[in-house]
């Protein structure tokens, strides 16, 4: 399931969380997803990637001021095999797309993706008339969350993340599994 | 030399070339076989000394191909546009100056990346940026109806 947009009043009395909630969970397995979820959404690891001017925003997200640590995106990896959220920070052109496929191949299980600015929502200001970028990175990897923006501030991706949490604790181990099979982008 | 003084020069070592006055610099258009020695004499004749090759860039301008060459003496500090164009879109060949400013190596190669106007004597004329399979997509009549959503 993908989040594109919740209104304020519904990100604050939890609302639309009962919403997604209906999606058919198991009751044997609410519990122990309750558990295996709070872990993963307090400790989105965010993989150091970052291919133009959104990249600067999230290093702002990151630092002192904006500090996305609070909310357990604790520490940037530098290698895809331990992060567990991608932020795609950036336009994506026809070149680097196979580098960020192979990218999300290698990150473990379970891996979400943010597409972070207008270009890796659609190719934003490089939509038109433009012979070397990907319009839009849902072409290339599955997206969980879009965060608008030319470039977003650092509080709309803190947002984004949010919602991305908010997602984590809507998913079952086996909704998972139906997730990764409906994304198969071979 | 000021720009007067530079005209009158090109003046003396090429009598019969286009020599205009633009909005920044001294603009000479340059006949295509004329390219090399003219640059080569500007580069080496004593009062000239343009060792700088500061910017190299190809042009469409539709019906001709073009590159533009913008010169700069690091000794004089003074500045000369050459301009040198070609109507043959098919086969489009400029003699390369990497002999004269070795920067021009990588510049030119951009240029025949993306415009696709060859360089005779270029020590490594491959593309640079895109791989073979790429037409030439910075030229005008460039097509790709897969990748590019039209206006």
């Amino acid at each position: 399931m993908v989040i594109k947009g919740m209104k304020r009043e519904e990100f604050e009395d939890n609302a639309s969380l009962d919403l997604l909630n209906t999606s058919g969970t198991n009751i044997l397995l609410t519990t122990i997803d309750d558990v295996i979820n709070w872990g993963r959404k307090n400790s989105l690891w965010p993989l150091t990637f970052a291919t133009r001017c959104c990249g600067i925003e999230m290093m702002a997200a990151g630092a002192a001021r904006h500090d996305f640590a609070r909310f357990g995106m604790e520490v940037y990896r530098a290698s895809q095999r331990q992060a567990d959220v991608i932020v795609v920070a950036g336009t994506i052109v026809h070149k680097m797309a196979p580098v960020l496929k192979r990218l999300y191949d290698e990150m473990s299980e379970p891996k979400y993706v943010v597409a972070m600015g207008a270009c890796a929502i659609s190719g934003g200001p490089f939509f038109l008339n433009s012979y070397s970028v990907v319009k839009g990175v849902e072409h290339v990897i599955p997206v969980d969350v879009y965060v608008p923006g030319c470039p977003p501030r650092p509080e709309a991706l803190l947002y984004g993340m949010l919602q991305l949490q908010r997602l984590i604790e809507t998913q079952t181990i086996k909704s998972r599994k139906e997730r990764n099979a409906s994304h198969d982008y071979k | 030399m000021d720009k007067i003084q530079l005209g009158e020069f090109i003046k003396s070592i090429a009598s019969d070339l286009e020599i205009k006055e633009g909005k920044q610099y001294l603009e000479v258009t340059v006949p295509l076989p004329m390219l090399h020695t003219l640059a080569k004499q500007l580069r080496e004749k004593e009062e000239a000394q343009f060792d700088f090759l500061f910017c190299l860039s190809g042009v469409d301008y539709g019906s001709d191909l073009g590159v533009v060459y913008h010169l700069r003496s690091t000794l004089y500090d003074h500045v000369v546009v050459l301009k040198t164009r070609t109507s043959d879109r098919e086969h489009p060949q400029l003699d390369s100056v990497t002999d004269i400013w070795q920067t021009a190596e990588f510049h030119e190669r951009e240029v025949f990346d993306l415009l696709g106007i060859r360089f005779k004597n270029h020590p490594d004329l491959r593309r640079l940026f895109l791989d073979n399979s790429w037409g030439f997509p910075l030229r005008k009549d460039y097509v790709d109806d897969i990748n590019i959503v039209y206006k």
